[in-house]
């Protein structure tokens, strides 16, 4: 009994020491903590300035926005990133455009809706046009598919597209990009929203007649585009701003185009 | 000696650590809750539907709803199967089945809740979308087909999580019964199964009941698969093919995010799942020691 007592406490002790050997975090690696939207742009990020700066090290966490600039705040992260403006009360930080992201209305590749204007969208997520034939689409039920209340793609939707409107009760709520694009890629009576750099093998709908791209986003003709920022509390400490700077560095600006969002200007 | 008094005080340590826990969550969901819930109103808070956090309005009544259907589905299910399955592995069925059928359908308590919400929406989710749905709607029984995210969808996953709970309890129950019972049932002359439903269920009802209130337990506390599979809207579901949310997923959708007053919000909303909770135990409590004392009795 003791004997095997004895073997199952090695095992463990043996098992926590390999844990964190492995995954356990590096010795001064910036933590960088944020919107889910951010999350993967920051990590192909990390990676590029991981390889290109030996030695230094970067931790990417998802969480939210609203998690993020909290984060930034009681310094658990270096930089805390967010996918939507600033309110008015959350102050007392510097922040960097790192680059800025188009918000895609997404569809079923099978509806043939493939225009909206921005007040159809509006009406159809507030509930109020329930069935695709009322704009031109076939008779079936519209299920809305929206975000949960905190993510920053919901709150850019809302300020960019809702105004005071406020979605519908009945929407599904879906909490990542990807929950998101799984449905609406199996459901022919989806529509959703997300980060226009995320939205592969999904239908995108124009928005006033503007198909949503990086390019029509740049030159200001596709209107649903948000910030994605740093943020940092006070001036960024240097590990953090070496970072930054490679970031806003023009090669690490066309990585992020290549991958669909928008440079900032 | 001493050694024997050392063992016994780590025990005491041991098990005051675990109650300690308990009472720490408790004083800290009402500290953190508590305030939000009066200054809402404890009724408006429970009776209204209006749930927009970032603007301030708290009304968690659609989500009570959801998580009373959910768990009302679930029992449904996880009960006629549960139940069924009990009675033929007591009654019905050779020792070698029984030794093969019940520790299987244990292992069903050890598949990690991820997974069952995962085939819910690869399997489950479609199915109802795409082929029960517009059957419904072409019997007139339903006017919707809805998006396959569904108290139906939540309950069938959640009545599937729960057996082996139901299960291996009613066993349990079955077989305390009283031998004599049986023989003496049979021996008037009484059918195998004029003895079961008759005599065996009646003898094991208050473990039974028990049973289908530690599943009921956890069906209600169920909260990754019920994302996954239920839609999680705002609404009052008026069909079994409506989305719904429930408290729990209401918390997990939202605490990662939430600041301030809806962070509290969510604190209430786990208050109200707490006395849900406690409600259901205190009853299976009940139930279960009138059972000991009826034994003892005998």
């Amino acid at each position: 009994m003791m004997k095997w007592l004895m073997i199952f406490a090695a095992l463990l002790v043996a098992l926590l020491v390999v844990s964190f050997g492995l995954g356990g975090r590096k010795e001064g690696a910036l933590e960088i903590i944020g919107s889910t939207s951010v999350e993967p742009f920051a990590e192909m990020l990390a990676q590029e300035y991981e390889k290109t700066h030996p030695g230094r090290y970067v931790n990417v966490q998802g969480g939210g926005s609203t998690a993020g600039i909290q984060a930034a705040i009681n310094g658990i992260a270096d930089i805390g990133t967010c996918s939507r403006a600033l309110k008015p009360e959350e102050t007392g930080f510097t922040t960097f455009l790192l680059a800025r992201d188009g918000l895609a209305v997404v569809v079923h590749p099978s509806n043939p809706v493939s225009n909206l204007t921005h007040q159809q969208i509006q009406r159809i997520f507030a509930g109020d046009v329930a069935n695709w034939r009322e704009v031109g689409g076939d008779d079936r039920a519209i299920h809305v598919i929206t975000r949960e209340e905190g993510s920053g793609t919901r709150e850019a939707f809302m300020k960019l597209v809702m105004g005071k409107a406020r979605v519908s009760r009945k929407a599904l709520t879906q909490e990542s990009n990807g929950a998101v694009k799984e449905l609406v890629r199996n459901d022919p009576g989806g529509i959703g929203y997300m980060s226009l750099g995320l939205a592969h093998g999904l239908k995108l709908v124009a928005v006033d007649g503007v198909a949503p791209s990086a390019e029509a986003a740049l030159s200001g003709q596709y209107r649903l585009v948000r910030p994605f920022l740093f943020i940092t509390r006070g001036a960024p400490s240097e590990r953090a701003k070496a970072f930054i700077d490679f970031v806003l560095w023009p090669p690490a600006q066309k990585l992020l185009e290549q991958e669909g969002l928008v440079r900032a200007k | 000696m001493r050694r024997e008094k050392i063992i016994s005080l780590l025990l005491m340590f041991a098990a005051l650590s675990a109650i300690s826990g308990l009472a720490l969550i408790t004083a800290f969901i009402f500290k953190e809750g508590l305030p939000i819930m009066m200054q809402v109103g404890l009724g408006q808070f429970i009776l209204s539907s209006n749930w927009y956090p970032t603007e301030g309005e708290f009304g968690i009544f659609p989500m009570i709803v959801g998580s009373l259907a959910v768990t009302a589905g679930a029992m449904v299910i996880g009960v006629v199967f549960g139940l069924a399955c009990a009675v033929l592995l007591t009654q019905f069925s050779p020792p070698r089945l029984v030794s093969i059928v019940k520790p299987s359908i244990e292992l069903l308590a050890g598949i990690p809740s991820v997974v069952y919400g995962f085939m819910g929406v690869v399997i489950l989710v479609p199915f109802i979308r795409d082929t029960l749905g517009p059957a419904m709607v072409s019997l007139h029984l339903a006017s919707d087909p809805g998006p396959g995210l569904s108290v139906l969808a939540a309950s069938i996953v959640l009545g599937i999580m729960v057996l082996p709970t139901i299960t291996s309890i009613s066993v349990d129950a079955l077989q305390a019964a009283p031998r004599s019972y049986r023989e003496g049932s049979l021996a008037l002359g009484a059918t195998e199964w004029q003895t079961t439903h008759r005599v065996l269920l009646r003898a094991a009802r208050s473990g039974i009941v028990a049973a289908i209130i530690l599943g009921m337990g956890r069906a209600v506390g169920e909260t990754m698969a019920v994302i996954m599979v239920a839609g999680n809207t705002l609404d009052v579901p008026h069909s079994i093919f409506d989305p719904v949310r429930t408290l729990t997923s209401n918390i997990a959708l939202e605490m990662g995010y939430a600041a301030g007053d809806h962070r509290k919000a969510l604190f209430a909303t786990g208050i109200v799942l707490f006395v849900i909770i406690m409600v259901l135990n205190t009853i299976a409590l009940a139930v279960s020691r009138r059972r000991a004392g009826k034994a003892v009795a005998r």
